[in-house]
């Protein structure tokens, strides 16, 4: 009896081994494994022909806080996320508050907010590029009708970081809409009809009722679009070549280029390390404080 | 007044949200200086099209990329549907903390981990293949969440209706599990088509030849600088490669949303 428990149980433990193994196969080869590697690559030298690596410790992160376009690149991606995070979730929200309201048009409207999230960012790139050209850009005509002389918007190191910024947020909003519209369609109706019993005028009822039912999705969202201001760099590569001066430069572009254009792979992989670390940390922190706190549902 | 206020920002927005495509499509029809200068009775135009199809292997890359996202699909399917499987409806030891390490992975992008990616990818011969481009995708966490949750909600009785009558675990998981999971699939596929149809950072890396180039790999390189082509070639080129995708969804507009739902929001 115990016997032939104990046996469909191996059995079953067994086929549960065989059916991950494929996808725990691959896991192990482009995500576990390359994580070790990244960091063991960190800790040594930058080998050549003549000398072969060797074991540096933390010298390569020394010489990455001692590298000051690093901490440029650093800030520049800080500034990237401090703008493009909240600015495409409030566009998010009102985008979705309207696509789901009783407007007219209401389905081109919700097209045309949507569209951008099913463009690759080249082609996003290569859109706005016709914006930003100095001679005969979009903005500079627009400018020029109102007296502004023209402006080289991804030329000049003042302005090349928010064109940047600005592409991302039209790639983002739209797609950040849908989980809010998603929301706001499962609010009961009967929250709004007793509102309305109670007088409280649209925007009491949007702050004290909707938007407390939206925190979730918020959080959602939250997580979603740090971890995009890490990832969303396409655009870099036809917009500015993260120039001029590294002014729009972010942290994953940085990376390549170390990599794959300056063959320094030791620095590269530590920068790998310190964005898995901060990665990480988001895990931690969606799974042990959002799961936890969020899921009242 | 007010009354109009609201709904004359929304479009306003929404024009606004639209404009660089209809500037591209604008630009792609007409002449460059028409183009730029908005000459709005300026004459509609092909040439840019045949001038930006005849300067790259369009087809290729056309084709190329159908590949590449076929080849990701298949792999993600046949991965996710097996581990998904594993996760959703076999008990073993340690199996939920072997979920939390395949749930790390939703954070360990792959393109944060280029640098050793393209090591494995080298040492594996994949560099510059079609099955070099979709290789780290295939095992996608999020995939394999995806349906583990989606098994999850299958009755119980189906499972053990299809093994009293002779099913084994491969046999139930595709007579039972696989039908009752269609529309996530559906869901899954439409949000990695869309994704992947447009990944750079990635193809960029780990091609170097027009035979396995991508499309939105060859449009940067159609439109770099050294290139020497004007807007309105590059707005052509880039309608060129954005249309398939932007058809469809205009066609399936409603499946696209809903999937993107299902995918997202757990």
């Amino acid at each position: 009896m115990t016997d032939a428990f104990t046996f469909e149980r191996r059995r079953r433990a067994l086929h549960g081994w065989l059916l991950l193994s494929p996808a725990l196969i691959m896991l192990t080869a482009f995500a576990f494994y390359p994580s070790l590697a990244t960091m063991v690559t960190s800790l040594w030298s930058r080998g050549t022909r003549r000398n072969p690596a060797e074991f540096a410790g933390l010298e390569n992160y020394r010489y990455l806080f001692d590298d000051p376009t690093f901490w440029q690149v650093a800030g520049n991606n800080l500034s990237y996320a401090l703008v493009t995070i909240p600015i495409s979730m409030a566009l998010a929200l009102i985008m979705a508050l309207w696509a789901n309201s009783k407007l007219p048009a209401r389905g081109f409207i919700r097209t045309a907010y949507f569209t951008p999230t099913v463009l690759p960012m080249i082609a996003a790139a290569n859109l706005w590029l016709f914006f930003y050209t100095p001679s005969f850009g979009i903005l500079n005509q627009i400018g020029a009708l109102f007296g502004a002389g023209p402006v080289n918007w991804l030329g000049e190191p003042e302005t090349a970081l928010w064109a940047i910024c600005v592409v991302t947020i039209w790639k983002e909003a739209g797609f950040f809409m849908i989980f809010y519209l998603a929301a706001l369609q499962t609010i009961p109706p009967d929250l709004k009809e007793a509102a309305d019993i109670e007088g409280a005028s649209r925007w009491t009822y949007t702050r004290r009722i909707v938007l407390p039912l939206l925190m979730p999705t918020t959080l959602f969202i939250l997580v979603n679009a740090m971890i995009n201001s890490v990832k969303l760099i396409d655009h870099l590569f036809i917009l500015t070549k993260g120039g001029p001066s590294d002014s729009s430069k972010l942290i994953l572009y940085y990376i390549w280029e170390n990599a794959f254009a300056y063959f320094d792979r030791p620095s590269a992989a530590a920068m790998t390390v310190l964005v898995l670390a901060l990665m990480g940390a988001l895990a931690a922190f969606q799974f042990l404080v959002l799961d936890r706190r969020v899921h009242y549902r | 007044m007010i009354r109009y206020i609201e709904p004359a920002a929304a479009i306003l927005l929404a024009l606004l949200w639209i404009s660089p495509l209809l500037f591209a499509f604008w630009a792609a029809f007409h002449d460059v200086s028409d183009a730029v200068n908005f000459r709005l009775t300026a004459p509609l135009t092909l040439e840019n099209f045949r001038t930006a199809w005849a300067g790259a292997p369009w087809l290729r890359y056309f084709l190329n990329t159908f590949m590449l996202v076929s080849l990701i699909l298949a792999g993600q399917f046949l991965l996710c549907t097996l581990a998904g499987f594993a996760f959703a409806q076999t008990e073993f030891r340690g199996r939920d903390a072997l979920f939390i390490l395949v749930l790390m992975q939703l954070f360990i992008l792959p393109e944060v981990l280029i640098v050793e990616n393209y090591r494995v990818a080298a040492s594996l011969g994949l560099l510059d293949s079609i099955l070099g481009i979709g290789a780290p995708y295939m095992a996608s966490a999020f995939g394999i969440f995806l349906m583990r949750q989606a098994f999850k909600s299958v009755p119980k009785d189906l499972d053990e209706a299809a093994r009293v009558e002779g099913c084994g675990t491969l046999g139930v998981l595709w007579r039972v599990y696989v039908p009752a999971a269609r529309p996530t699939y559906l869901a899954y596929a439409l949000v990695s088509v869309a994704t992947h149809w447009n990944n750079f950072l990635w193809p960029l890396i780990v091609t170097n030849s027009p035979s396995t180039r991508p499309l939105t790999v060859g449009l940067s390189l159609f439109g770099a600088p050294e290139n020497g082509v004007d807007i309105s070639v590059i707005s052509a080129a880039t309608v060129m490669v954005i249309a398939p995708l932007l058809i469809s969804f205009l066609i399936f507009q409603r499946q696209f949303v809903q999937a993107f739902l299902t995918a997202g929001v757990k």
